[in-house]
């Protein structure tokens, strides 16, 4: 059983034995895995490639639904409801937990259409309010003052550190509870990853944020509570600080004093 | 009804529709494909393999004039243009690469490949026919092959380009003049996307009528020389099923079905080709 | 030796490749010498005038443009929605399972020879179309039908393959921030796909003006304009297929090397804006 500490706060989400399973997988590629995500805190997710990181990210938003034949079982509990039932609306799921991906994925409009997208999707009209939560958003992820002179200029036109943070505002604009990110900075240079970085911190106030990376800095870095994760389970969850200075799994302590990876 | 909803109910219509027109696009192909199949075989024969055309009316009238006929026409075409083809593909990839030249040639080449094709039996007709004074033939070979030529070229040009080019260095490295290189490297690095490129522009051409009518014309008996107008598949098909007579129709369809069959065995080879050597 | 069987092959390489050029100049120069004679006698009145009366040596052109232009017409507006259609079932919809069998025999389909499709059309199209408009069944809006039919599977399985170059990455952005399959079909893909969707299209539409097999049969190769699209008509590809090899005059042929040299101007513009403005060429692989 994984060694998991208690979680102090409130928990935004509850996993519970949970296992998942890629269409035509032999075996479970996350297996009765059982964690806590507290809440307005940043939960890293480490471990080696392939350990299924990015598979429980996406289970949380059920992004594993576009595609069929993937299997779901026990129980993911947000809001005390688990979402991984039949009749989940996943419109509102994913209006409520946003995701970041490992690449900046500006869609092909202008800047303002792509943080208002989310926003008119869920039926605002009104010029004025579009206007004041795409500014609100864009100075939220600190890219306003890049942004405010071209708002109608094609969103591709910026760097990908200013993309990725376009991305942010685009998902924070509709006030997500939950934000997930994985690794959001793996396609960036050193200044705009310290800079996503930063904004990670920062939005920690509003949004329980679940950030997936294979950079042991970073999770260091920005996170609260720490989760190991090998072959498909949770070996520890514990607080940052205790993770990397007194893990108490001998797996955990192996992986980050870097035995292997 | 709240915005959201909207959506959802509009995205459910749209999904019905667009299943709907696959439904709808699907079964008039099926549709198409069954009236193949069903009048097809149900006119296939012995007969039709042994027997040259015959007036309508009699029974014993066969194919093996059109079958012969369209096997002549498209292997002289291939014969000639299948090399050809290779070669100018060759120029392009290993020699022309990105030169104004060699793009020029790859454009024009594109667009010949969507041009209709009818136009070329108008060309050959005034090349070909015309000067000689008779259909014949070599006029519609000439014609398959005008139409074989960009497509090949083209399918050699890209399936050369994908070899690696650390490939070619290597050969070079060890001292190797170009046309070996290119021989005994690339080519056999790119066997497998050519030939599927050649079984492709042989299908192609196999199914073309339009720039037959008044190049080989046609020849309701069996004929081998070339120098003389000659029946094909296709034409025999056009000419039988648009004549009143029930039995020639019938022969049309024994006619459709062959060629189609011939078609897409040839399509479905080339895929496999292609599918086999990205399996490896 | 090695070194001049070096230079022969690379330059006889070089010599068909050109060729190829050459050949291309020589067509439109061969079409365009055998157009004079008609060039001379009608001048610019040859694509203006109804009146097509080989009898008379009157040559216009005007019935089969317009058959052409109509036939076409109505085959693109019957097969985009459906290719459309089509395409989001293949990218968006179908199971993995259906998906790949159904792709792939849309593709062979579009190798399938038109003469079938036209074949098909005459036997068993023609009388669907007599039993509920009258008339004979052969007519405009047959061929357009026929015409749509037959260049369904080649538009269905290009538009496809430009709405599957939109990044998974981008579609599940989108679906992240609760996007419906349509919303991001209409706000992802064809935005994104959108110069190699409407490349497709052109390019279809280039295809299409210059099919002669699927609409000789049941056109009717009559030269008359007519508003009633349940008429027999003509189109310049039709009009060749059935008067070529039986033109007995100089003038006549000559206005049929016209007709000739005028779709393949035709279709050369349309496949070039198609080629050139929406689908600059990539090179696979490398
Ligand atoms: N789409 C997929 N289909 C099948 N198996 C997958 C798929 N994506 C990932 N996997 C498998 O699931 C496991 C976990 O992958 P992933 O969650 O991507 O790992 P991580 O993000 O930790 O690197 C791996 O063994 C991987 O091979
Ligand atoms: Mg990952």
């Amino acid at each position: 059983m994984a060694t998991i500490v208690d979680i102090a706060t409130e928990k935004a989400l509850e996993v519970k034995n949970f296992e998942f399973t890629y269409a035509g997988a032999d075996e479970p590629n996350i297996k009765k895995l059982t964690m806590p995500i507290a809440k307005h805190s940043i939960t890293a997710l480490i471990g080696p490639s392939g350990c299924g990181k990015t598979t429980l990210l996406r289970s949380f938003n059920r992004m594993h639904d576009l595609y069929p034949g993937n299997k779901y079982d026990g129980e993911i509990l947000f809001k005390e409801k688990n979402i991984l039932g039949p009749k989940e609306d996943l419109i509102k799921l994913r209006t409520q937990i946003g995701m970041i991906f490992q690449k900046p994925t500006a869609f092909p409009m202008s800047i303002f259409d792509n943080v208002a997208y989310g926003l008119r999707l869920q039926g605002l009209k009104n010029k004025t309010e579009l206007q004041d939560r795409v500014e609100k958003a864009l100075q939220d992820a600190a890219i306003w003052q890049e942004a405010k002179e071209r708002l109608r200029h094609d969103a591709n036109g910026l760097s990908g550190g200013q993309q990725q943070r376009l991305c942010i505002a685009r998902a924070i604009a509709v006030e997500p509870e939950v934000l997930l990110f994985d690794e959001p900075t793996s396609a960036l240079d050193p200044i705009s990853t310290a800079g996503i970085e930063e904004l990670v911190v920062e939005l920690r106030k509003r949004v329980s944020i679940i950030i997936v990376t294979h950079n042991m800095q970073q999770a260091a870095r920005v996170s609260d509570y720490t989760g190991f994760m090998y072959l498909g389970e949770l070996v520890e969850l514990g607080r940052t600080e205790e993770i990397f200075v007194t893990p108490k799994e001998r797996l955990t302590e192996e992986y980050i004093t870097g035995k292997f990876g | 009804m709240t915005h959201t909803q909207k959506r959802i109910v509009t995205n459910k219509i749209i999904m019905v529709l667009s299943t709907l027109s696959a439904v709808i696009g699907i079964g008039f192909l099926l549709w198409i494909l069954s009236v193949l199949v069903i009048n097809g075989v149900d006119a296939l024969s012995a007969t039709i393999f042994l027997n040259e055309g015959a007036p309508p009316g009699n029974e014993n009238g066969g194919l093996k004039h059109a079958l012969i006929g369209q096997l002549l026409l498209v292997s002289y075409a291939s014969l000639f243009g299948v090399p050809l083809g290779i070669l100018a593909g060759t120029y392009l990839s290993e020699y022309g690469l990105k030169s104004k030249l060699a793009e020029t040639i790859r454009d024009i080449s594109d667009i010949m490949m969507s041009a209709p094709s009818i136009v070329i039996g108008a060309f050959v007709y005034a090349i070909v026919v015309a000067p000689s004074g008779q259909f014949s033939g070599w006029a519609g070979s000439i014609a398959l092959m005008i139409i074989m030529l960009p497509i090949i070229l083209r399918t050699t040009d890209d399936m050369l380009h994908l070899v690696p080019s650390t490939l070619r260095e290597a050969a070079f490295a060890l001292g190797a003049p170009k046309y070996k290189v290119i021989i005994q490297v690339v080519y056999r690095g790119a066997k497998a996307g050519v030939l599927t490129g050649v079984l492709l522009g042989v299908a192609r051409v196999a199914g073309e009528t339009a720039p037959l009518l008044f190049t080989s014309f046609n020849d309701n008996f069996l004929n081998t020389d070339m120098s003389q107008p000659m029946a094909s598949l296709t034409v025999t098909m056009y000419n039988y099923a648009t004549s009143p007579y029930e039995d020639w129709q019938k022969l049309g369809w024994a006619a459709a079905f062959i060629l189609s069959m011939f078609i897409l065995t040839l399509n479905i080879l080339g895929r496999l080709f292609l599918l086999k050597k990205r399996g490896k | 030796m090695s070194n001049i069987i070096d230079k022969v092959f690379a330059n006889a390489a070089k010599f068909i490749a050109i060729g190829v050029l050459l050949l291309v100049a020589w067509i439109f120069t061969v079409l365009f010498e055998h157009s004079l004679e008609s060039i001379e006698a009608f001048g610019f009145s040859f694509l203006t005038e109804t009146k097509w009366a080989p009898n008379l040596e009157k040559f216009g052109a005007l019935p089969a443009i317009y058959g052409s232009v109509v036939s076409t017409f109505l085959a693109m507006i019957l097969a985009v929605p459906l290719a459309i259609g089509v395409a989001i079932f293949l990218s968006e919809i179908a199971h993995a399972k259906i998906k790949t069998p159904v792709g792939v025999s849309i593709e062979l389909l579009a190798a399938i020879p038109s003469v079938i499709y036209g074949m098909w059309g005459l036997f068993y199209f023609v009388p669907i179309i007599r039993d509920i408009f009258g008339g004979i069944g052969i007519s405009m809006l047959t061929a357009g039908i026929v015409l749509s039919i037959m260049i369904l599977p080649f538009m269905a399985a290009v538009t496809r393959d430009a709405m599957n170059t939109t990044p998974d990455i981008l579609k599940e952005s989108a679906y992240a921030l609760g996007g419906t399959k349509w919303d991001v079909v209409k706000d992802i893909i064809i935005p994104y796909a959108k110069a190699g969707i409407i490349g497709s299209f052109i390019l279809a539409l280039g295809r299409a003006i210059g099919e002669t097999m699927a609409v000789t049969f049941v056109m009717g190769n009559v030269h008359k304009i007519s508003a009633d699209l349940t008429q027999p008509a003509t189109s310049i590809p039709v009009t060749l297929a059935n008067e070529f090899a039986e033109a007995d005059s100089g003038l006549y042929y000559s206005s049929l090397f016209e007709l000739s040299l005028l779709l393949l101007v035709i279709s050369f513009t349309i496949i070039s804006i198609a080629k050139f403005y929406f689908l600059r060429r990539k090179r696979i692989g490398q």
